[in-house]
């Protein structure tokens, strides 16, 4: 089967592109070894025979300079170099007609890796509405490849595309362009001689490189990844071989990296003279200009901005609660189903609680993922996204990151686990690390039940400032905020430390507004959706189901299945008696509490006492927190168990309040204080304890040094955070 | 002839590129977004936070921080 790749700029409509050939059939994965997605599909070409190809997406790049790794990915899979994958037999650059100029660089790149290529002039559609004219024809010949108008986003000129694709690929194989028809031919000729000597060089040490890599070596940084072909044995004498020729190009007065970039533009605006026209329009007077004025003036477009946030955030909590609420019952329906057909015993523990309970905790999430993707993908689509970068990036250079990191860390405020996803569209590597990495600690929704818990049964409930100001609302407020206020010097330290380099710049295009299309947002959420459901929810599931196991062996389960047996046939009988309920009740309960702490988990929360005692916390607390590992919020559920009030506590429920107010320790002292109830928030607002996640960085970074990582250091602070704040509260 | 850089350009003020500071990747991106010596380059408005700026160049917009636009030396148009 033939291999074709798609490489382009951002922003030219590359995913429709890839969507539109391809029907939404992609599989996506990770390049062995780098954190840059391979998405690859297939399409049809022509009608039968039928001829399927595999379609390569590359990420998209300015350049091949192999600067960052995505660059490097490029360079890599179109030289066959790219382990596991064939050399492509074609590829298809796309342009954005609207800015033709600054994308045919990428192509005056491609051409020199000389494979056949095919370009898709793309937004073919709103030439007119820019004032631009390009004739396709003089285009194609000029470029020396065949050109084909498209607009992906509406379908129009996919099928033209394919054919040309299609003769492409069964056409005669084409001699190797000349060097004086590429970009390339304008290098100086010292530049020249020093690239044969190392090619040949190299060729000589069994390392054969094509012409392109090989000026990449001598053009590129030597931190570049363009050295990632060389063998290791090589790497050092290439090193100072590069530094001698570049040290003798600066003598003659090439200047790198200038000569390249010139020679290419120059070469651009030899090749599209006589092939563009523009109108001279003012550009001030455009419909893109109007807005732009507007959303980013001084006071209306941050009101605007802040007002959007605001609504988003809104909706993504306000929407979402109806389908959470509706997954909740289905779950709760399904569990009772089970447990209606089925005896209390381990299997249906398991069913009920680790399966069910685990799936359930998985998909909860999902409105929130889809409702925030949604609105990311029609902010993007529209040109809205680069504009929020743009104003909030003076704010987010602070602390030392980029405007492209300050929507991923607003919605994990919702949830971190779509913030996390949504730190994609940063392309600076560390940039992306650092943002990902402090994500988990904006107060997402799953600490609210805690908060909500502590705050009701531990903080006075006073108002000040003639009832404004209430002081439960008050520290909801200030817990809120403890996270997001510690993420401050952690950015810092890891921008210092693990992820130290240049500071990072934002050198980023801002691309003209445009109506978004329904179809590419659609997409867009759905390829998230599943990807999520499918890979992250595995990983949960089999978490849950570990934990579970921890907490119900070992144990004789015997006498707490008879009486829960008992409860359940008397709790279905037409009348029942209600005293006799009420003590089944009670000795379910009872049961539960004494199973639990002889489990795995329990006997965890005994051996943890002495580490926990500092946080003025009991075992029992200990092990609430151990279980509360899959999700923030199952500490609730798990403090009631302990507290012999059922698993299906909810925060709200003035008994466990008033259990956790009258727990009293061996000594006869109250477990619970203000202090330890502060404790308990510092250490829920800085914790880790979210395996979805985890899970979620360990798929995002391709590696599980990552979420180790995240746990250590945030279970240290909260570790830390919780005994300042429990010393501290105990003194005053 | 007298050089200011990119950044002093106020809005709607243009300019034609005469240099680039420096050799390294940032420089490298710069001129690869098409900020070369002979081009002419716009300043078409500044973040409400007044860092970054908007310019024009080759025919489409680019954010650009200030300290990176100091990197650019322009000759007023």
């Amino acid at each position: 089967m033939p291999t074709v790749a798609l490489i382009g700029n951002p922003n030219t409509g590359k995913s429709s592109l890839f969507n539109a050939l391809c029907g939404g059939q992609a599989r996506v994965g990770n390049y062995p070894g780098v954190t840059v997605e391979h998405k690859t599909g297939r399409m049809q070409l022509g009608p039968p025979p039928l001829k399927i190809v595999e379609l390569v997406d590359l990420p998209g790049t300015y350049s091949l300079s192999a600067r960052s790794a995505d660059e490097a990915v490029s360079v890599e899979v179109l030289s066959g170099e790219m382990p596991g994958l064939t050399r492509p037999d074609a590829v298809i650059v796309i342009l954005d007609a609207t800015n033709l100029e600054r994308n045919l660089y990428l192509l005056s790149q491609v051409l020199e890796l000389q494979l056949p290529t095919l370009v898709a002039l793309n937004m073919w559609d709103r030439l007119g509405s820019e004032g631009i004219a390009i004739d396709p024809k003089m285009l194609s010949e000029s470029l020396g490849v065949p050109v084909v108008c498209t607009s992906a986003s509406k379908m129009i000129g996919i099928a033209d595309l394919k054919l040309a694709l299609s003769d492409l690929l069964s056409g005669a194989a084409k001699p190797l362009r000349s060097r004086e028809s590429l970009a390339c031919g304008a290098f100086p000729e010292s530049f020249h001689r020093q690239v044969d000597e190392l090619q040949r060089f190299l060729e000589s040490q069994g390392c054969p490189l094509l012409r392109f890599q090989a000026e990449r070596l001598l053009i590129d940084d030597p931190q570049a990844h363009s050295y990632r072909v060389i063998p290791r044995g090589l790497a050092a004498w290439v090193t100072q071989r590069v530094g001698q020729s570049r040290q003798e190009l600066a003598d003659q007065g090439v200047l790198i990296p200038l000569f390249e970039t010139r020679a290419r533009y120059a070469w651009i605006k030899q090749r599209v003279a006589g092939a563009i026209q523009r109108s001279p329009m003012d550009r001030k007077n455009s419909g893109s200009d109007q807005f732009d004025r507007w959303l980013t003036h001084r006071w209306f477009g941050l009101l605007f901005f802040i007002l959007l946030m605001f609504l988003i955030f809104q909706s993504i909590t306000w929407i979402a609660s109806w389908p959470m609420d509706g997954i909740n019952l289905a779950c709760g329906w399904l569990a009772d189903q089970v447990a209606s057909m089925m005896a209390p015993g381990p299997l249906r523990s398991l069913l009920v609680d680790g399966v069910l309970g685990g799936i359930g905790s998985v998909l909860v999430f999902l409105p929130q993922i889809a409702i925030l993707f949604f609105f990311i993908a029609v902010l993007e689509d529209c040109g809205y996204m680069s504009r929020a970068a743009f104003m909030m990036d003076k704010f987010m250079s602070v602390i030392g990151m980029s405007g492209k990191s300050f929507l991923p860390l607003m919605s994990s405020f919702a949830c971190a686990i779509p913030g996390i996803m949504a730190t994609r569209t940063i392309e600076n590597r560390r940039d992306r690390m650092v943002t990902l990495l402090i994500a988990p600690l904006m107060s997402c929704s799953a600490r609210w039940p805690v908060y909500v818990l502590m705050v009701s049964a531990f903080v006075p409930n006073r108002s000040y400032l003639s009832g404004w100001v209430g002081l439960q609302g008050a520290v909801l407020f200030g817990i809120m905020c403890v996270g997001a206020l510690v993420s401050i010097p952690v950015a810092w330290l890891l921008k210092r430390f693990v992820f130290p380099g240049d500071p990072s710049t934002f050198i980023m295009e801002l691309s003209s507004y445009k109506w978004p299309s329904l179809r590419v947002v659609i997409m867009r959420v759905w390829e998230r959706v599943l990807s999520f459901i499918a890979r992250a929810g595995s990983l949960i599931f089999i978490t849950s189901v570990l934990v579970w196991a921890a907490a119900y062996f070992p144990g004789d389960h015997g006498p707490a299945d008879k009486a829960q047996a008992e409860l359940e046939a008397q709790e279905s009988m037409n009348n029942p008696d209600t005293t006799k309920l009420e003590s089944l009740r009670e000795q379910v309960h009872r049961y539960n509490a004494q199973l639990i702490s002889q489990s795995y988990l329990g006997r965890a929360g005994d051996w943890i006492e002495p580490i926990v005692r500092p946080l003025g916390w009991d075992g029992k607390i200990g092990i609430a927190v151990l279980a509360s590992f899959p999700a923030r919020e199952v500490i609730v559920a798990t403090l009631g168990t302990i507290y012999s009030l059922g698993s299906d506590q909810d925060q709200h429920s003035q008994g466990l309040v008033d259990q956790l107010r009258a727990a009293t320790g061996p000594d006869g002292k109250a477990v619970y204080s203000l202090a330890t109830a502060c404790s308990i928030m510092v250490f829920f607002a800085l914790c880790a304890q979210c395996v979805s996640t985890l899970v979620t960085i360990r798929r995002e970074t391709n590696s599980w040094r990552w979420p180790i990582f995240s746990f250590v250091y945030m279970t240290t602070l909260a570790y830390i955070g919780a005994w300042i704040a429990y010393s501290f509260m105990s003194r005053w | 002839m007298v050089t200011i850089t990119l950044s002093e350009l106020q809005a709607g003020q243009a300019g034609t590129i005469v240099s680039i500071e420096g050799n390294d990747s940032v420089a490298a991106r710069l001129m690869e977004m098409g900020l070369i010596p002979g081009e002419l380059v716009q300043m078409v408005g500044q973040a409400p936070l007044g860092d970054p700026v908007e310019y024009e160049v080759v025919g489409y917009r680019l954010s650009l921080r200030r300290v990176e636009a100091r990197r650019v030396r322009v000759e007023r148009a």
